[in-house]
């Protein structure tokens, strides 16, 4: 725990990309094989089960500190980071323990079995034998919240330096469902054997928004332009028989959308394909939108009323894997070409389609299609490069956004709340309001909250402000004079009966602190009210 | 009330004079130099000896008055004595006593031993007024010799990489603080404008600090290498910096106790050195006043007096225009060079 410990304050103690993967990459090479396991199981999101709850974590915690435990839970939302509370309201250690990463899991493992009294012994006794640091990186293992500051791409580079294997192939080895309980070192980075897991993913490629004029791409006709769906991006893979999807964070999704078990039915073993889950209006021939898709995403079962309101479709992008053959290297007009004739003879009833290529002579013919989005239910389009093979994560060059500008509305500030973590500090987090009804008797609807878009600079002078503007306290949220007006920017909006307003918004952010705007200034409820007609 | 909290600060009508009022008022006592507490537009001013530079200092020409510590002023119907808060030098808690009834207002301060600032003196009363600016449970401060090993380890670790080591302290207090921390023998020590000329103030009256070189326009850094430099928060990432090439930065300041606060002050390191108590050093120093009534000012002040309450003090909680600590806002003092 030492090394890692180390390891840890290494990493939290520079912003540089280059120092926290020199870092990494010297600790990959020192640590024992079962610690590096697990150190790429953690920084990859695979946690160990949690065997004791925060409930008692903070019990214990008040406990030994000698404090009541409303205190405790007073400190947790300054400091934002439960592990981390925990071990700065923890007196000084009094002993020393050293063991291996490793070990410490083994260990908590076997307090599974344990009944209360030992766990909370065993606990106690830990937290008294472990530095400041030791104590953080512990309570992050017992409460599985874990965040150092290290992308799965960065340890991947890291891991790469330190074994000399290519950081895209190891990528792909360290994707899909594997478990550090049910693996080694050994069989995940160094020997991997690619028929032990039939779900395995392949990485995604991803895009940057476009920067400047797309112009600058040269000749359209060497871009497949499709639309920008709204939905899950999702990788479907059919093999040996079985159906797997997999969303780009690596959740595993296949049994929340079992109306695609029937692609099976309809594809060669050996398919991987790259696409979007929506909801789909087959009258309308359009998505059901984001809210419909809302109802489906975290339900693992399914109720049969819920598939004929919300039935999904995948929207096929693009094909990874045709014949169990991976054909990410050929170049994407070959894969469309195979992909389309995969698909041309489904029957309309199976939910798996071509995404239409949106053809045009020019790039401005292609602007004007981009601006029928909206209408469409689509967020803009997806250029990418004809000729390029298909690339592992976020690369700039053959793949780009072109997305819609963001709708606008200018808004009036009337609570806030302070942020957590980087952010504990400061207030962040704040409820925006419409201005409604005749100016005499004028009140504000809250619709939205916002947390992002702007700088660290304007959240310190507006948290100045929000000091010396509290008008009330409700628990963490103060509400304050309604004198503040910003420009929210958001990508959709609904119709919504949960919100006072009536509506919800998709994305919603700062886009501007319009200091030149007087509340009287800000938009109205039917200003929004229209919004909803035109792109609800 | 021996004290009231009226608009423009904490009143004393028995004495008609304000205790660190935020607007002008006729009569002004001031318990230190820092700008949220000291303001200038006061017909009459009295401090400490010790903070009288600095004050002056900042705030030009004004009608002051001295006091040493301990001294029993008699204005009108009140007596009012000085008493050190431990907070920077000078800085005191002013202790107001009407007819038998004895109130103390302690300002900012610190109940350890900075080697720079007149130990923090418990003064017994009937009601105390105590800051929060570290009110929670979360913050303990290191003892002053681990904090001086790691400044120093991390000096020696940069000028041995060949960079320079640029810390971000408060140009009154903590910067002379962390100068006094300072291993000489590790290189040269060199002082943003804003650090110096309060070192100036400083020496003047007396305090010893080690030799310091002022970074000014024509300074050659040459022979400088392997420098600690001591520049004030808003400085760090300035273009100000770039003249010393290669830096690590870090902050000195309380909140660096949170691992998210160093995260988002982006220094590459940050030392919990602070200039006011810690979690255990207000419930000390209000337990060794012996007051049944305390009043909570700036800081977290809702969670400190429920705390108070539950140990069985009376406690109000304070609206107050004090900023403590603070982490984003330079004092405006600091942005002169």
């Amino acid at each position: 725990m030492h090394a890692f410990a180390a390891l840890f304050t290494e990493l939290d103690q520079t912003t540089k990309t280059s120092v926290k993967t020199s870092a990494l990459a010297g600790y990959f090479r020192s640590a024992p094989e079962e610690d590096r396991l697990w150190t790429i199981a953690l920084l990859s999101g695979r946690r160990p089960r949690r065997t004791i709850t925060t409930t008692k974590l903070r019990e214990w915690a008040a406990e030994r500190a000698g404090i009541p435990l409303w205190l405790f839970e007073a400190c947790y939302p300054v400091v934002g980071d439960l592990s981390e509370t925990i071990a700065l309201v923890l007196p000084e250690p009094e002993t020393r323990i050293d063991r291996s990463l490793g070990a410490w899991i083994a260990d908590l493992r076997a307090l599974d079995a344990a009944d209360e009294e030992t766990r909370k012994a065993f606990i106690l006794a830990a937290w008294d034998g472990l530095t400041a640091t030791e104590r953080l990186v512990f309570n992050k293992l017992l409460t599985g919240g874990w965040r150092m500051g290290v992308s799965q791409k960065l340890m991947t580079r890291a891991l790469a330096q330190a074994t000399g294997i290519d950081e895209a192939e190891l990528t792909h080895r360290l994707m899909g469902d594997w478990s550090p309980d049910r693996t080694s070192y050994h069989a995940l980075v160094e020997a991997p054997d690619p028929s032990a897991d039939l779900s395995r993913p392949y990485p995604f490629c991803l895009a940057y928004q476009i920067e400047g004029a797309p112009e600058t791409l040269g000749p359209v006709t060497d871009w497949l332009a499709e639309r920008k769906w709204d939905g899950i991006r999702g990788q479907l893979i059919l093999r040996g028989g079985d159906h797997f999807l997999w969303s780009r964070g690596e959740d595993l999704m296949t049994d929340r959308f079992p109306e695609l078990a029937q692609l099976a039915d309809f594809l060669p073993p050996g398919t991987v394909i790259d696409g979007e889950v929506l909801t789909w209006d087959r009258a309308g021939d359009r998505p059901l939108g984001f809210s419909s898709l809302q109802t489906r995403i975290g339900r693992k079962t399914v109720p049969k009323k819920l598939l004929t309101e919300a039935p999904v479709i995948v929207m096929a992008y693009d094909l990874l894997e045709w014949r169990g053959a991976d054909i990410r290297q050929r170049p994407l007009s070959d894969r469309r070409a195979t992909l389309a004739a995969a698909l041309a003879d489904l029957p309309a009833s199976v939910p798996l389609r071509l995404s239409p290529s949106v053809v045009a002579d020019d790039w401005a013919a292609l602007a004007e299609a981009r601006a029928m989005s909206r209408d469409l239910g689509a967020e803009g389009l997806m250029l990418k490069r004809l000729g390029a093979p298909y690339r592992a994560g976020r690369r700039k060059g053959d793949w780009w956004k072109w997305k819609l500008d963001p709708l606008t509305i200018d808004a009036v500030m009337i609570y806030a709340q302070a942020g957590s973590g980087r952010r504990a500090t400061l207030y962040t987090d704040f409820t925006f309001a419409v201005r409604d009804g005749p100016s005499e008797n004028e009140t504000l609807v809250p619709f939205t909250k916002a947390y992002s878009g702007l700088t660290d600079a304007e959240f310190g002078q507006i948290t100045a402000w929000v000091r010396r503007n509290t008008t009330e306290r409700f628990g963490p949220v103060r509400a304050v004079k309604p004198e503040l007006v910003f420009e929210i920017a958001f990508e959709g909006i609904q119709a919504s009966p949960r919100h006072k307003s009536g509506v919800a918004l998709r994305f919603p952010r700062m886009a501007r602190w319009r200091r030149d705007k007087p509340v009287a200034e800000a938009n109205t409820l039917d200003d929004l009210k229209q919004m909803l007609a035109l792109y609800g | 009330m021996v004290l009231e909290f009226r608009d423009a600060g904490i009143y004393c009508p028995a004495a008609d004079a304000y205790i660190d009022p935020w607007r002008p008022v006729d009569r002004a006592l001031i318990t230190h130099g820092h700008s949220d507490h000291a303001r200038w537009g006061h017909a009459r001013y009295l401090a400490t000896e010790a903070a009288a530079p600095v004050i002056r200092h900042r705030l030009g020409d004004i009608a002051l008055q001295t006091t040493r510590y301990g001294e029993t002023h008699r204005i009108g119907d009140a007596n009012i004595s000085f008493h050190p808060a431990g907070h920077v030098p000078g800085s005191a808690q002013i202790r107001v006593e009407v007819g038998g009834e004895v109130w103390v207002a302690s300002g900012d301060y610190k109940t350890t031993d900075d080697g720079l600032s007149e130990p923090f003196e418990p003064v017994r009363c009937d009601t105390f007024i105590t800051e929060s600016t570290f009110g929670l449970p979360i913050y303990t401060w290191p003892d002053e010799a681990a904090l001086t090993a790691q400044i120093n380890t991390w000096w020696a670790e940069t000028r041995d990489r060949g960079q320079t080591a640029v810390l971000g302290v408060y140009a009154l207090g903590k910067a002379q603080r962390v100068l006094r921390m300072l291993d000489p023998a590790l290189g040269p020590i060199l002082t943003h404008g804003a650090v110096e000329a309060t070192n100036a103030v400083m020496r003047a009256q007396g305090i010893v600090l080690p030799d310091t070189t002022h970074v000014t326009p024509d300074l050659d850094l040459k022979p400088l290498k392997g420098a600690m430099v001591l520049a004030p928060p808003s400085a760090l990432g300035s273009p100000w910096m770039r003249k010393f090439g290669p830096v690590s930065t870090g902050f000195a300041s309380g909140w660096m106790r949170l691992r998210g606060v160093r995260r988002r002050r982006a220094a590459d390191r940050g030392f919990v050195v602070s200039d006011h108590a810690d979690w255990d050093g207000l419930n000390a120093a209000i337990a060794a006043t012996g007051a049944s009534r305390v009043f909570v000012t700036h800081g977290y002040t809702t969670q400190f007096a429920q705390w108070l309450g539950e140990q069985g003090y009376e406690a109000g909680i304070v609206q107050t225009e004090y900023s403590g600590e603070s982490l984003d806002d330079p004092d405006p003092e600091e942005a002169q060079t």
